[in-house]
């Protein structure tokens, strides 16, 4: 049995809480770097990271992204969309087909 | 091309005969492979998108609402309220097999059987509006376990793809060419100690006929008795 984690700055996240999630309140990059880790190889299978703290964390994310588990996914905080989410499909597709095919129009 | 050193022995040519033969089957098996994973990518890329999307779209809605429900009521008592969650969802992760590549599906659990069974709350103390706030967040859930998943899939599949793209051009740029080179100089090498060998029996085969039969001899003393004659000839008709 695996559980989901919620990572970001409070304002954004309390509300997962609600539904189940369990919520981690944190900004600093450090700490949330030395969490991450801590989450990773704990028992979840999802860990949701508000886009404002992904940035922080590009290179663990990185890091992680080639494990089975965790999926590390990135969700829009209450500051708005910045568009690192789909950069990161964006980029899986580079990945796999060596030029964006499926974004080129936008 | 610069090569390695390989010897031209008939082993060593079977040994190459039988690597281009493998190398081709795995270059046609790998590129099966590339082309079946990228299909599938694509198809699971596009649903991704759309996908997230969506997400992007309710989250925002979600932290419209729950805006709305902090301004409606003080912060302590929205902590107090959403303090001690009733539900909590636990994930079952199994795995799928896409082309050798394992992608995680997952199916979540919650622990309430009631998936309305949200609200941690007595609803007395706390705003409308954070009812409305919750209950968006319970409805995109599913969609977010969906994305998840598809996104986790999509990261996997794109770095499988990029490896069996990178095995396919290894092999059809430097493997195959490489082994079909070695055959070249093997089979010249050898063609040509066959060449020389057979031109030196030959050669043999002349000495030990001369040997035995003294040709050269026979000749010489043949050309002799020619020039005789013909000395002879003239100073016949001189007399």
């Amino acid at each position: 049995m695996y559980k989901i984690a919620v990572m970001g700055d409070r304002d954004s996240i309390y509300g997962f809480a609600a539904v189940g999630l369990e919520p981690f309140p944190i900004t600093d990059a450090d700490a949330a770097s030395a969490k991450l880790k801590e989450l990773v190889e704990g028992n979840y299978a999802v860990v949701y990271i508000t886009e404002a703290l992904a940035a922080k964390l590009e290179k663990e994310i990185n890091y992680y992204s080639e494990r089975r588990l965790p999926a590390i996914i990135l969700i829009p905080g209450i500051s708005g969309n910045t568009g690192r989410g789909i950069q990161a499909v964006k980029r899986s597709v580079e990945q796999a087909v060596g030029s964006d095919i499926i974004f080129g129009n936008e | 091309m610069a090569q390695t050193q390989v010897n031209p022995t008939r082993m060593e040519l079977t040994k190459q005969k039988n690597k281009l033969r493998t190398a081709l089957r795995g270059h046609k098996l790998l590129k099966d492979k590339r082309d079946e994973l990228m299909r599938q990518f694509l198809i699971l890329v596009r649903e991704n998108k759309a996908l997230r999307e969506k997400v992007e779209a309710s989250i925002k809605d979600c932290n419209r609402n729950f805006v709305l429900a902090r301004a409606g009521m003080n912060a302590e008592s929205l902590n107090v309220a959403l303090m001690a969650p009733k539900q909590e969802v636990y994930l079952e992760a199994s795995q799928k097999n896409v082309m050798s590549v394992e992608v995680p599906q997952f199916s979540y659990k919650t622990r309430t059987s009631d998936s309305n069974d949200i609200y941690s709350y007595g609803l007395a103390f706390t705003s409308s509006d954070l009812d409305g706030a919750v209950k968006s967040i319970a409805d995109i859930l599913p969609d977010m376990l969906k994305l998840a998943e598809c996104e986790k899939s999509c990261q996997l599949m794109a770095s499988e793809i990029e490896k069996t793209r990178r095995r396919v051009n290894a092999l059809e740029h430097v493997m195959i060419p490489q082994a079909q080179e070695n055959i070249r100089y093997i089979t010249m090498k050898l063609d040509e100690a066959e060449r020389s060998s057979q031109a030196r029996l030959m050669k043999v085969k002349d000495m030990m006929l001369e040997e035995a039969h003294k040709y050269s001899e026979k000749e010489d003393t043949l050309a002799e008795h020619h020039v005789e004659i013909e000395r002879e000839e003239p100073a016949k008709t001189a007399e």
